[in-house]
């Protein structure tokens, strides 16, 4: 069985935030793969096990410069990754870059593509939808369990009220959620290998789009920028005995107790 | 008022339509004078919701045949612009089967989708909202090319209020030929078992996190909950870590909650559990680090250890 994971590299959630000139997300410091992905990553590993063979692969749009991120996934365990770095790609919105992803994908036989439900960057969460219904693909989204059996996939969907079982034939697409599986981190071994492993990067002439990509593309524009209102601390105390006390007298002043 | 029309997906649930969605119609009535629900299942017997709450006409793509919504309700909306009724914007609740709808139809039309919005206004054009990087900012959008635009809108973000209109005019908007991309199916539904108010409705949340440690803490919570006629939430890297389950989550990827008081206990405050709960009247975080980011929208803070200022205040509220 062969899977695709879309994976996306962003800059350090952990470091702050901040929009560039263009009111893009700043990308220019140092990139890593989004933790999102990990779990797809995984979950792919797993099941091309379970299936007896085949091969995952990644794919991923962005830089091509610091690919330290890709090859993060690699050392996981994929065995190639396929890159789409053009700098008229910049700015490009969810449904372009779905449109980029599906020309790469495109390109290779599979069976089944993984993708995060939402990116820990952007938050869009349409993507991979927007990329299954370019590729002609049946999607089951929100996936907390993921199995193959056959020909057939098996996923537990998240929904408000709990779970639904849900079926589809392959290829499909599903996006799984950060608990479908817990990641592996990276052998040594597997680092190593990863330095290897090919990694092909595209420029968007080798992938035949038709119309305009990035900003260029993109067809929601930024109005304005501004501070949010504030919520403002309240009072905190040092915990010293009394902590259980002052929660009662404050629900006792908003009339709660 | 522009009479250019605004669509609104309408989920049905439990015999009515979502809440979400009928904050999403209420909304509408601002921006338009024709507002359309879509809806599906058995669509026809809301006619009269949809029209308590300022929709003039109700789509109903009818039974599914247990696929899920995604595929079906986004090709009957695409039927519905493609033979001319092209809306100004659609709007869409950001929920599960919601994003996935806003998805494909996207796709389909080739137009673009605005997600997480909070806010709605018609300022020369439609403007959408949205915070980012944990509230702190506020991003004003539209859309720059032809529409309909599509917009998933979180929930709370608009009051549900009835307008005492007549029911709406219910249209059939089958979705047609969808081929292989409609596949999944479901098979069976799961429905997780809780014990009073509803996440979204209770006036009181008690939520917990990584800080209470291990899973038998989440008791406390549960307790606490009880005691304080609300309802028990949680922190995503505790329903990760699968110690409660998803429909109990707050946050970005889960509910959205505004009650009169949220109790976060051993709630660190990452950036998407705070879009969740940030919209709530007054918040008690209870944490043992005093840098943790939800001190910083917290009303009253503790800073203390869940295990001691928990079982303590489960005591006292007892003892009343």
């Amino acid at each position: 069985m062969d899977i695709v994971v879309c994976v996306k590299q962003i800059p350090d959630p952990a470091a702050p935030q901040s929009f560039d000139g263009s009111n893009n997300l700043d990308r220019s410091g140092k990139l890593i793969l989004d933790e999102a992905d990990t779990y797809g990553v995984e979950m792919a590993l797993q099941l091309v096990d379970a299936a007896g063979g085949g091969e995952v692969s990644v794919v991923s749009m962005g830089s091509a410069t610091d690919v330290a991120g890709v090859r993060s996934a690699l050392a996981m365990g994929a065995a190639r990754a396929t890159v789409v770095s053009d700098e008229s790609l910049r700015g490009s919105d969810a449904l372009t870059t779905a449109k980029v992803l599906a020309a790469a994908i495109a390109r290779h036989p599979f069976d089944l593509v993984l993708a995060a439900t939402e990116s820990s960057d952007g938050y869009t969460g349409t993507m991979p939808v927007q990329l299954a219904e370019l590729l002609g693909l049946a999607s089951i989204t929100f996936a907390k369990s993921v199995a193959v059996e056959g020909s057939t996939l098996r996923v537990q969907r998240q929904t408000e009220l709990g779970y639904d079982e849900v079926t589809a034939p392959l290829p499909a697409l599903v996006s799984v959620t950060a608990g479908v599986v817990e990641p592996r981190y990276a052998s040594f071994k597997g680092i190593m290998a990863a330095k290897s492993k090919p990694l092909d990067v595209l420029g968007v002439a080798d992938l035949g789009l038709a119309g305009p990509v990035g900003a260029a593309g993109a067809r929601e524009a930024v109005v304005a920028i501004d501070a949010a209102e504030a919520r403002q601390a309240g009072e905190k105390h040092v915990d010293e005995g009394d902590g259980a006390e002052r929660i009662v007298a404050f629900l006792e002043s908003i009339k709660v107790l | 008022m522009d009479s250019a029309p605004i669509w609104v997906l309408a989920e049905p649930a439990e015999g009515a339509f979502t809440t979400t969605s009928l904050e999403l119609v209420s909304h509408a009535r601002t921006l338009s004078s024709e507002v359309a629900a879509v809806t599906w299942g058995a669509g026809g017997q809301f006619a009269a919701l949809a029209g308590e709450y300022g929709a003039t006409t109700l789509y109903d793509v009818g039974d599914l045949g247990g696929a899920l919504p995604g595929v079906p309700v986004a090709a009957a909306i695409a039927g519905l612009v493609e033979r001319g009724g092209a809306p100004r914007a659609v709007l869409i609740p950001a929920s599960y089967d919601g994003r996935d709808v806003a998805g494909r139809l996207s796709a389909r039309l080739d137009r673009p989708v605005l997600t997480n919005a909070t806010g709605l206004v018609d300022d020369g054009g439609l403007v959408t909202e949205h915070p980012v990087f944990g509230g702190s900012l506020l991003v004003r959008a539209r859309f720059s090319a032809e529409g309909p635009g599509i917009v998933v809108v979180r929930a709370k973000s608009f009051a549900a209020e009835p307008s005492g209109g007549a029911p709406a005019t219910v249209v059939t908007a089958p979705p047609g030929e969808l081929g292989a991309t409609n596949a999944a199916t479901i098979a069976a539904h799961h429905v997780e078992g809780r014990t009073g108010p509803q996440l979204e409705e209770a006036a009181v949340v008690v939520s917990g996190g990584r800080g209470l440690g291990e899973v038998g803490a989440y008791a406390m919570i549960e307790e606490l909950a009880g005691l304080l006629h609300g309802a028990a939430g949680a922190s995503r890297a505790i329903v990760d870590a699968g110690w409660v389950p998803y429909s109990r989550q707050v946050g970005q990827t889960g509910k959205t909650v505004k009650p009169t008081v949220y109790l976060a206990c051993g709630i660190s405050g990452a950036t998407q559990h705070m879009v969740g709960m940030k919209g709530s009247k007054n918040i008690v975080a209870v944490n043992k680090d005093p840098d943790a980011p939800i001190f910083q929208i917290a009303d009253l803070g503790i800073v203390g250890d869940v295990h001691k200022v928990l079982p303590a205040l489960i005591e006292r509220l007892k003892a009343r």
